[in-house]
This record gives C-alpha cells, structure tokens and sequence, in this order.
C-alpha cells in the first residue's frame, strides 16, 4: 500500500529531476511541488525524470549538487539515465544490454 | 529498555558488545582448518589468505584480534608462510586476551590441530567475560556503509543513517563513515564541514587522490545494479552515500585499522596513498566493514536498496532498507524498514528514532538479522595504508 501524496519527488528546490517513488506507467503523474508531470516512457522506483528541458552539455543537479552532464536534449518528463546522461568524473560500468 | 545497556570490560578501558572468539588463518592454506575449529557460538573464523608479508594484514589483524568485541583469539598457521605470527600474538597477549598459536606442521596435520584449536576453544571459552560494564551512545564507535546502493538509497535509508549519526554524535558518540572513493562529487560540500580548514584541504586531497586511483583502475565504485536502480552516474551515487554522514562537523579522517582518536564524527580514506599497486582499494563491502570494524566500530549500520545480506565476523551488522519492494521481498534480512519513507507511511525522524533505539538493543546483545541469520563475512587482502597525521587529526592534539 502506497500512501504518498505524489508519484514523483523533488528533493531539492532547484533540482533538475523528479524521483520515481514507485513504478511508474507513461502519462500525467503528480509531483510533490503540486505540478502535474507528463512522464514520456515507463519509469522505475527510483529512477530520475526530468523537471524541466534540459540542453546537452548543461549540468544536472539533484540534491542542489551536480550528479553529471547531459549528453543529449532532455525533454521535461524524460527519463534521465546513462543514455542522456554521464558523469563528469568516471563513466558508468552497465552489464551488457544497458542500465535499464 | 529497561535497565543500563551493558557490555564486556575490555583491559583497554574500551567496552564490547560481543564477546566473540576468534580463530585466524594466517594463509589460506589454514583455513580450512580455521573453519573446522570455529564451530560453536560466537566463535568466528577470520584471517588473511596471502602467503607473503603484508604490513597492512598485519596492522588489521592486530587491531582486529585486540578489537573490544573479542574475547580470545586462537591462531592458525600453515608454519611456513610469511606472517609475523609471533608479533600478533604478543599484541593479543599484551592486550590481556587469551591467546594460542596452532602450527599444523608441527601439530601433526589436520586432525591434530582441529583437535588442538576445539579443546583450547572449549576452555577459554569455559571462562568467559560476562555483560558487567555499562555503557550508552556516547561509548559507541558505529560504522556507516552502503552496499547494493539504487535511487532510493539517498532518499530514505542514508538519510535517516545520517540523522542517527547526527544525534548519536550529540550524545557524545562516535561515528565513522565511509570512504573516499564514493564520496566523489562531495568534497568541497565536506571540506566546509571540516572543523579545520587544514582538514578540508586533507578531505579534497583524499578524494581526488581517491579518483585518480579509480580511473586507474578504469572503473570506479559503481556496479551494473546500481545503475539498474536508477544510480546514473558516480557523483549520484556519492550524494547518496554522503548522506549517511549527516549533517555535523567533521571531526578528521583516519585509514584502515587506525583507531579514531577521540570521539565525534569520522571519515575513513580506504584508497591507498601512491600508485596503485594492489587493484581495487577495497573488492568488495565485506573488506570495507573489516576496516571500519579495524577502526573501532562496535557495530555498523548497513544501508542496502538493491537488498545485501552480508553480516561481519566481529561487529554486528544492522542492515536499513531503503527500498520498500526490496524489504517485501527479502525483509528477513532486514532491521529498519526505511522504504516507508518513500511511502510516506513514515518520517525520517522516525525512522532515525527506531534505528538508534535498535542499536541501543543491539548492543544490549540483541541479534541482528545478519547475525540470525548465521552471517559471518570477512575479507582482507592485500593492500598497503598509511595512518594519517596531525591535519587530518585536528582533534587529536
């Protein structure tokens, strides 16, 4: 049973993402800043979505620290993970097949 | 509670919360044997499987056998391999614990020495310490770890780690949390937190030191689940274990088996100064909370989302779920259901509140789940650590 108020998480304000708090289908989800977010794709517990466009190369923030670059526009609502996404330190090991 | 939560008096002036027997193989050629001798309760088989000297192996298995949760230590030696046996036992014996030393090239081979390590277990064990020394929060040294990390680590598990530590250092406590190597992307947010500003620029230092060896390495602490959780990148992840520290000052920085020096707040650097020799500083989370256990660490809080198993051999090991679909799935191994926070069915507060009252208990004697459930892991490798100086132990002079 899933009492939270909202499907998606702002954890900071300023952020640049949502965070899943349960499996998500594709459609309007409710945020927790009150917005309503139309999230483009299935997204996991968890995972991140984007809160507003993104341009590539611009730095991502979660928590008002930076977690990497985007390497490809991020449309408000999308998934951001490793395919739009890399660290500005070391790059992301993934098994053979993708992070998904 | 009721009643003083009371522990082990240790010769030290330090106090246990276990009063475990340990058997240590000193290569991996007496393991086996090890194994065979460590079977009744509380007696744990631990040890270093290399056959040539390693100065580190010897600084952890000497802080390790003398830990306050130890209360004998049997030694279990091949005869021909390169650890200084001699030396670890006058570090035992000088420490007041009862201590053998079991060669199985002159005992005679297998039988002789599990034969040998069983009796001598059966009588120091006849002869146990008993729960006399009261002690609460601020006698404690807790450890923080996170293993099998994803998207919900930094929400709801880490967080309400860090808010315990947070109070547990206000009460006095003692907190060392980990490691350098997954606290990349948060060094200048630490170094503000520095109680010296020489210490801020020893915790930079530490942490690019820290990504210079990873990208050696060509891999840094990231595995495939991570990413499968929802953990993008390494700074992600690092903000998410960063937040098992809380929020309070930063009291220094100590390596593997380096004692903290006073109490308050910890970061331990586990990457190796200079060029890596020896692989990855640490191969897996079993040999990171064998080197918090090294430091002093009573007990360590695990936070898992992906869902760990893992227990120690000397320090009970409290596992905080961050992940609500993991505790379904595998709450037996789980203490604190921190995934309720995600579900809004909890606060942090709440949760920190559960989790230190859990400690409390767990060092009362209560078993973790880990413990239950009969895990034991330990692993040390080769490796080499320097202790750190004085800018890294403002608090020390």
């Amino acid at each position: 049973m899933n009492a939270a108020p909202h499907d998606l998480l702002l954890l900071a304000e300023g952020d640049d993402v949502l965070i899943a708090v349960r499996d998500l289908e594709p459609g309007a989800h409710r945020a927790s800043t009150g917005s309503t977010v139309v999230v483009g794709e299935a997204v996991a517990l968890g995972h991140k979505v984007a809160v507003r466009d993104i341009a590539a190369g611009e730095r991502i923030t979660r928590c008002r620290m930076p977690i990497g670059s985007a390497t490809a526009p991020i449309a408000t609502g999308a998934w951001v993970h490793t395919h739009n996404l890399a660290s500005d330190y070391l790059p992301t090991f993934a098994h053979r097949g993708g992070a998904r | 509670m009721t009643g003083p939560v009371l522990g082990y008096p240790r010769r030290d002036g330090r106090v246990g919360i276990r009063d475990v027997a340990v058997v240590v193989y000193l290569v991996e050629c007496a393991r086996q044997v090890a194994e065979a001798i460590a079977t009744g309760p509380d007696v744990h088989p631990i040890g270093f499987g290399g056959c040539y000297p390693s100065a580190y192996a010897q600084e952890m298995l000497e802080r390790l056998c003398t830990h306050p949760n130890v209360g004998a230590v049997a030694l279990v030696s091949l005869g021909c391999e390169g650890f200084d046996r001699e030396r670890l036992a006058d570090v035992v014996a000088a420490s007041g614990r009862p201590v053998t030393t079991l060669v199985i090239q002159r005992l005679g081979g297998t039988r002789a020495t599990v034969a040998a390590g069983r009796a001598w277990i059966a009588e120091v064990r006849g002869r146990r310490a008993a729960r006399t020394a009261p002690l609460g929060l601020s006698d404690l040294v807790v450890g923080t770890i996170c293993g099998g990390s994803d998207g919900t680590s930094g929400i709801t598990a880490n967080p309400v780690v860090g808010r315990a530590v947070d109070r547990l250092v206000a009460a006095g406590g003692t907190a060392v949390f980990e490691e350098t190597g997954e606290l990349i992307g948060c060094e200048h947010h630490m170094a503000q937190r520095a109680v010296t500003p020489e210490l801020g620029v020893e915790i930079v230092a530490r942490v690019a030191k820290a990504a210079d060896y990873y990208t050696a390495m060509g891999h840094g602490s990231f595995a495939p689940g991570n990413a499968e959780g929802g953990l993008t990148t390494l700074e992600e992840k690092s903000l998410g274990a960063y937040s098992k520290s809380g929020s309070g000052p930063i009291h220094g920085v100590v390596t593997p088996g380096q004692l903290v020096p006073t109490r308050g707040l910890y970061l331990l650097d586990v990457v190796p100064e200079g060029t890596p020799r020896w692989g990855y500083p640490n191969i897996n989370d079993n040999a990171e909370i064998a080197e918090l256990v090294a430091c002093g660490a009573h007990l360590v809080l695990f936070t898992t989302g992906r869902g760990s198993v893992v227990g120690s051999a000397i320090s009970p090991v409290v596992k905080v779920c961050a992940n609500p679909e993991t505790y379904r799935r595998m709450g037996d191994d789980m203490d604190v259901d921190a995934g309720r926070i995600l579900e809004g069915r909890a606060g942090i507060d709440d949760v920190a509140d559960e989790l230190l009252a859990l400690v409390l208990a767990t060092a009362a004697g209560a078993p973790t789940a880990s413990e239950e459930l009969g895990h034991q892991e330990f692993v040390l490798t080769y490796k080499s650590s320097e202790p750190t100086g004085p800018a890294c132990l403002p608090m020390a002079r």
